[in-house]
């Protein structure tokens, strides 16, 4: 069972620079782990704090969300805004009782193919050796 | 399409040829659509990008009445607007359309022995994309009227040729130039390859038509200080920096009859100030009233405020033209143009990082913009080409390409091509020979790239003039303490043996690298850099001109390095592109607008200072204080949505129904 287990996670990125970042991933043909499913924003300032708790509640192993550079940003500044939102998510995590490894913020750039499939390989590395979400006992 | 009608979708599959169908089941894909809520038809075609992969979607939307489209193919940011009016071509309203990215995010990235993980994947992303699809609504993209001008930063060979292009095209234009002259680093050069033309003959024609030309407003030393607005009405803060020097015009303004600078140089003689001239690479001096050279656009001296010591010298040798003023202040002038394209160039890389090479160690390195300006007649030396160190002419000189580019040893390096370095090095050979008859010439080349129209048969031609072309990357140079002369050490690849050359002056062909300052402009006009520093097209094929910003379109090597008729090719199109929008008079923006849902409003204004653009405020509705948008000012990030303490706040397009759908629909998972 163990090794059957495929973790479920969500990544909330933003039009510009991750979503620009994983297709250029795809153009490069460059292989990843496909545990992965992905919506696209325009911006990361568009990230409700609601959206990943609802993720987790929903049985998520592990959210990511991830957006342009510090300084990069296609809206100047919403990835600053969302950042800071995201310290509040980790925090809100470990309170909770779950691990805040199993959520991560990343900053990929249009031109960061190769960094996009090292983030997709370490997030999935890192939800596995986590295992399961908890959440997903209260569901069954 | 009456709002509360139940959701009809169809779905449909792209193969791309191989492209998706290689990598994953299509047809357990199409199946599995059909067995999700909401969806009417699922079907698939081979190219749906194809005109009659299109029409499969306008007939399906005409017959099954459908309330919404989703197509699994590529990335939207590639086909999404084929497909929107494919959709609107049905009869629906175009942003009823979703797609699922199969292709970039998954067939292409989960190649190899993936096939049952890629088609699990494709089946969750299709019912994601369904499940947003489903409470997609009817928006009405807005039209903005375009201001009818244009800016350019960057008045080099390539600024210029976008500036006059724009304005004979009859738009009025902003040409920026941060330095005290247009001209740029073509201005710097001697003769251009492969034709040897001089390049100043071939250049100043073009800085006195920028200069006459009456739809250019030509901005020297100055630079952008802030960009606000958005494509057809950017809203443009320029610093005009404190020249000390009034032009005519300005003395005229001001009442000073006949005034004005006239670039008699009276003030340069008097100043008693001495500082390199950055111009000629520092080897000449100018004062701290200066100009950087005889040809300069527009005629008019700068005071260098950092080193003037406020003498006055120079105000009396003015004398009645009243032309100097060191109390001037930095202006601040705003301008409203609708495009606008950046041309900001490059600076060689800070060779002396490469400590092998010894420059800034060794008198007699010295790097290529410096032998430009050595060998040029207008040069610190007046084209008498004689080595640093002691004055001689140099009868023995090494040129060492790929000097930083091609190199991945990090530091200063670059790992791109510079792709102008072989060209002008074969030129700076072959004026060598012109220049001093008997000399030796020695090329130390990892390769010779020639790639351009008549560039390989120029290599011919400075191969048959004598020049000793060396494979080798140099490992080492060294200084004779006593001649000053130079040991180059490296190894002769094509004979398989080390090799000690002894030159008398050795030139860098450095590597190059965006112009300093480029990153602060570009992300002021929000355009990306890719990864190597350059500034980031929209695409690296289909648009080399243009940039994620819309509206904002890149000239010549701040793209990416390029020789001058790549640059001249890139600005014109640039120019052609920039041109566009202003032709067409408006554009039509994609309504991603925040808008208020007043019930929920509570009237904290957390949004108002969470939007980067100040397109919220609050105001009384009802008597109650409210949220109001300024729906010309958003520019859709979410930034406020995403925060909004009640959800009072709808984010056109990605509204947080739709995302909780998308969340829901991937948690769902399995048949339904």
């Amino acid at each position: 069972m163990a090794d059957e287990w495929k973790p479920q996670i969500l990544a909330i990125i933003c039009n510009w620079c991750s979503y620009a970042g994983a297709d250029l991933a795809g153009g490069a043909r460059i292989q990843y782990p496909p545990t992965i499913r992905a919506i696209r924003v325009m911006c990361t300032g568009r990230v409700d704090m609601l959206f990943i708790l609802k993720a987790f509640v929903e049985g998520a192993d592990g959210v990511l969300v991830s957006g342009c550079h510090f300084g990069d940003c296609h809206y100047l500044e919403g990835n600053y805004k969302a950042a800071k939102r995201m310290f509040m998510i980790k925090s809100l995590l470990r309170n909770i009782g779950l691990d805040d490894k199993r959520f991560r913020m990343t900053f990929v750039s249009a031109s960061e193919g190769a960094k996009w499939a090292t983030v997709m390989e370490d997030v999935t590395n890192t939800v596995k050796q986590l295992g399961p979400s908890p959440i997903k006992e209260f569901k069954k | 399409m009456a709002e509360n009608t139940e959701p009809r979708i169809g779905v449909f599959l792209c193969h791309c040829g191989t492209n998706i169908a290689g990598s994953l089941s299509i047809q357990d894909v199409v199946d599995y659509a059909k067995t999700l809520p909401y969806v009417t038809i699922a079907d698939q075609y081979q190219y749906m990008c194809s005109t009659p992969g299109q029409k499969k979607i306008d007939d399906a939307i005409k017959e099954h009445n459908l309330t919404g489209v989703v197509v699994a193919a590529c990335s939207p940011r590639l086909h999404e607007p084929t497909f929107r009016t494919a959709t609107k071509e049905g009869g629906l309203n175009p942003f009823r359309f979703e797609m699922a990215n199969i292709r970039e995010q998954n067939s292409w990235v989960h190649m190899h022995g993936m096939w049952e993980e890629a088609t699990e994947k494709a089946k969750d992303q299709v019912r994601m994309a369904v499940a947003k699809a489903a409470k997609l609504e009817d928006l009405i993209p807005k039209s903005v009227p375009v201001e009818r001008a244009a800016m350019v930063v960057g008045a080099g060979v390539g600024g210029m040729q976008a500036a006059l292009d724009l304005a004979s095209a009859g738009i009025k234009t902003y040409l920026i130039e941060a330095t005290p002259t247009i001209g740029g680093r073509m201005s710097q050069l001697d003769k251009t390859f492969p034709t040897l033309d001089c390049s100043q003959c071939i250049l100043t024609p073009k800085m006195v038509d920028v200069g006459r030309h009456p739809n250019i407003e030509m901005m020297t030393y100055t630079e952008v200080e802030k960009v606000e607005g958005y494509i057809g009405n950017f809203d443009i803060t320029l610093r005009k920096k404190a020249r000390g020097v009034l032009t005519p015009d300005e003395a005229t303004a001001k009442g000073i009859v006949g005034g004005g600078c006239n670039g008699c140089g009276d003030c340069a003689e008097v100043c008693p100030v001495i500082k390199p001239n950055p111009f000629e690479m520092g080897m000449a001096p100018r004062k701290a009233i200066y100009i950087y050279h005889a040809q300069v656009m527009p005629l008019i001296y700068t005071v260098d405020f950092d080193s003037c010591v406020k003498c006055n010298l120079c105000v009396d040798a003015c004398g009645d033209k009243k032309a100097i003023d060191l109390e001037m202040q930095d202006e601040f002038i705003t301008v409203k143009v609708g495009t606008a394209i950046l041309a900001t160039g490059f600076d060689l890389i800070p060779i002396e990082g490469k400590r092998e090479w010894g420059y800034k160690q060794f008198d007699n390195v010295i790097s290529s913009l410096e032998f430009e300006r050595l060998i040029c007649a207008s040069g610190p030396t007046g084209g008498h080409l004689i080595r640093p160190s002691d004055g001689k002419t140099p009868m023995a000189v090494g040129y060492v390409l790929c000097a930083g580019s091609r190199d991945n040893t990090g530091g200063v390096a670059k790992a791109y091509c510079s792709r102008f370095c072989c060209m002008y090095s074969l030129k700076h050979a072959h004026q060598m020979y012109e220049k001093i008859p008997g000399c030796k010439v020695y090329l130390f080349y990892m390769d010779i790239r020639s790639f351009g129209k008549a560039y390989e048969e120029f290599y011919y031609r400075i191969q048959n003039e004598g020049t000793k072309f060396i494979r080798g990357r140099v490992a080492n140079v060294l200084e004779d303490p006593v001649t000053k002369n130079l040991h180059v050490y490296t190894e002769d690849t094509l004979l398989g043996r080390p090799v000690d050359i002894e030159v008398e002056m050795l030139v860098l062909a450095a590597a190059i690298q965006p112009k300093e300052g480029a990153d602060v402009l570009r992300k002021k006009f929000g355009v990306s850099a890719s990864q190597d520093g350059w500034m980031l097209e929209a695409h690296p094929k289909l648009n080399p001109c243009g940039t994620t910003t819309a509206g904002v379109f890149l000239a010549g090597v701040c793209q990416g390095p390029k020789d001058i008729p790549d640059t001249v090719a890139q600005a014109e199109g640039a120019a052609s592109a920039a041109s566009i929008p202003i032709h067409m008079g408006e554009v039509e923006l994609e309504p991603y607008f925040a808008m208020c849902i007043e019930d929920l409003c509570a009237g904290c204004g957390m949004c108002v200072n969470l939007c980067p653009y100040a397109a919220l405020a609050l105001g009384e509705k009802n008597g109650r204080t409210v949220m109001v948008v300024t729906e010309a000012k958003c520019k859709g990030c979410g930034t406020c949505g995403g925060f909004c303490p009640g959800g009072a706040i709808k984010m056109q397009h990605f509204t947080t129904p739709q995302i909780a759908a998308q969340i829901d629909a991937f948690f769902a998972g399995g048949e339904q």
